[in-house]
């Protein structure tokens, strides 16, 4: 069985890590946009959208169905088939992989619902080591007036209303994603995630990335196919 | 302290300490009996005034339907299958099974983690990181292993059932057809689960003797087991 750390494929994997709010989605795309203009080819991927588990995970949620274990272990069932499906494929050929979020999550989020913190790292232990781990860091109160000026609402399980934290949801998602904060803080060493401030502005963040990201690209393929819409512009800009 | 206890870890918030029913596993392999041993037990547990709950594989509201439904497709990739299954089985043993313990019933189950180990195993995981992933579990108070030889097996399955993709391991093609895979396949999972029959201390009954036998061998392993009044 692989094991974390011990993968060497030609493929470079980057990921983005952070609370809900912290605009780590906004970078990730940033970051494809540029690469993909300076030819390498990329592959995204993200947490939950494994199409052999997702509906499970998206009724046992509606339905309040899931227990911190049950929790866990869909999510870890979603991300094995996103490693043997779409994340060591694409390594193997060489592609840069982009994953918004990673086991990280998991190990934030399952330790603040009280599962125990060996047991979900071994949990994920055939998980490929990422090249460069982002963590965008943000504080709750930060974070809570980006989600609430963007969006409808919180959801139960973000805002950790299965853990009986506090019957209002803005206060239970504040404790929830403060415990979270917490065990992200101390991965950082554990497992060298790379630290940007969040709260700084989206430009400066993407530089900073970019840099990070250049060092990590010395040998990297550029792969990336023409698509056929690239070719009709060519085409239509060739003509006299 | 409860008569209960975790493999290790165990779960989280769930306590074990008022959990008073009796929990029994039936293990062995595809095509040995087992579902028909477990109808013949329930009946007579109940007919001695036990209240029996009975579960198995597959059967979780939260994952049955969608781990069935990726098995017939073909992208299920070993490592999923594993997850999903213990995912059913985390499922199970959290709202079936504790509840009905706590509530004081004999729980029957139809095969434990002891069968999801071996399967992972057989396809390349880790021996020590399926232990550690099924820490959660709780040790049941007896596992009766029905244990069958590949030829028997064989002969069994070709007279019911016939053969069918998983239980000869297709997935991992251990030979030019169904029948040549299912006897590798059943071969290997009975290396497995001789070993795990020493570790785990399985009480072993041999599942070739009649069926009426095997079920006086099964209640006698019971009978201590149960609460007399």
């Amino acid at each position: 069985m692989r094991a974390y750390g011990k993968d060497r494929f030609p493929g470079r994997l980057f990921i983005v890590e952070g609370i809900d709010g912290s605009g780590k989605s906004t970078q990730l795309a940033l970051l494809q946009k540029w690469l993909e203009s300076e030819g390498y080819g990329t592959f995204f991927s993200e947490w939950n959208s494994s199409a052999l588990v997702r509906d499970v995970t998206r009724r046992g949620k509606k339905k309040h169905m899931l227990t911190p274990m049950t929790f866990s272990l869909i999510h870890a069932t979603d991300f094995a088939d996103r490693t043997e499906q779409h994340i060591i494929p694409p390594l193997k050929a060489g592609a840069l992989v982009l994953a918004d979020r990673y086991v990280y999550t998991a190990f934030a989020r399952d330790v603040a619902r009280g599962v125990d913190r060996a047991w979900v790292r071994n949990l994920y232990r055939f998980a490929v080591k990422p090249t460069i781990a982002f963590y965008f860091r943000i504080s709750v109160d930060e974070a809570m007036k980006r989600i609430v000026g963007g969006r409808d609402a919180i959801s139960y399980y973000e805002a950790g209303m299965d853990r009986q934290l506090s019957g209002d949801v803005e206060e239970s998602f504040r404790l929830f994603q403060g415990a979270i904060i917490d065990e992200y803080d101390r991965m950082v060493n554990e497992f060298g995630l790379v630290v940007i401030d969040a709260s700084c502005s989206i430009e400066a963040q993407q530089v900073q990335m970019r840099q990070i990201v250049t060092k990590a690209l010395t040998g990297a393929r550029k792969n990336r196919i023409r698509r056929w819409v690239d070719l009709n512009s060519m085409v239509r800009a060739s003509r006299p | 302290m409860g008569r209960f206890e975790f493999y290790g870890q165990g779960l989280p918030a769930v306590d074990t300490h008022d959990l008073k029913g009796t929990l029994v596993v039936v293990e062995g392999a595809d095509g040995v009996g087992r579902s028909t041993h477990i109808g013949l037990l329930k009946e007579w547990l109940e007919s001695r005034g036990h209240a029996v709950l009975d579960t198995g594989m597959t059967r979780s509201a939260l994952a049955g339907k969608g781990l069935k439904a990726a098995k017939e497709g073909h992208t299920l990739g070993a490592l999923t299958m594993s997850l999903f299954y213990a995912t059913d089985f985390a499922d199970r043993l959290e709202n079936e099974m504790i509840p009905a313990l706590r509530a004081g019933f004999v729980v029957l189950t139809d095969r434990y983690i002891y069968s999801l180990m071996a399967r992972a195993t057989i396809r390349g995981a880790d021996a020590q990181w399926v232990k550690g992933v099924y820490e959660f579990a709780l040790k049941p108070d007896i596992v009766v292993y029905l244990r069958a030889t590949v030829d028997e097996l064989t002969t069994r399955v070709v007279q019911t059932s016939g053969f069918n993709y998983w239980e000869s391991g297709m997935d991992l093609r251990l030979g030019d057809d169904m029948f040549d895979s299912f006897t590798a396949y059943q071969g290997r999972l009975l290396n497995v689960f001789d070993t795990m029959a020493r570790e785990y201390e399985f009480h072993v009954v041999d599942s070739s003797a009649s069926i009426q036998n095997v079920s006086e061998q099964i209640k006698s392993l019971l009978e201590p087991l149960l609460i007399t009044v």
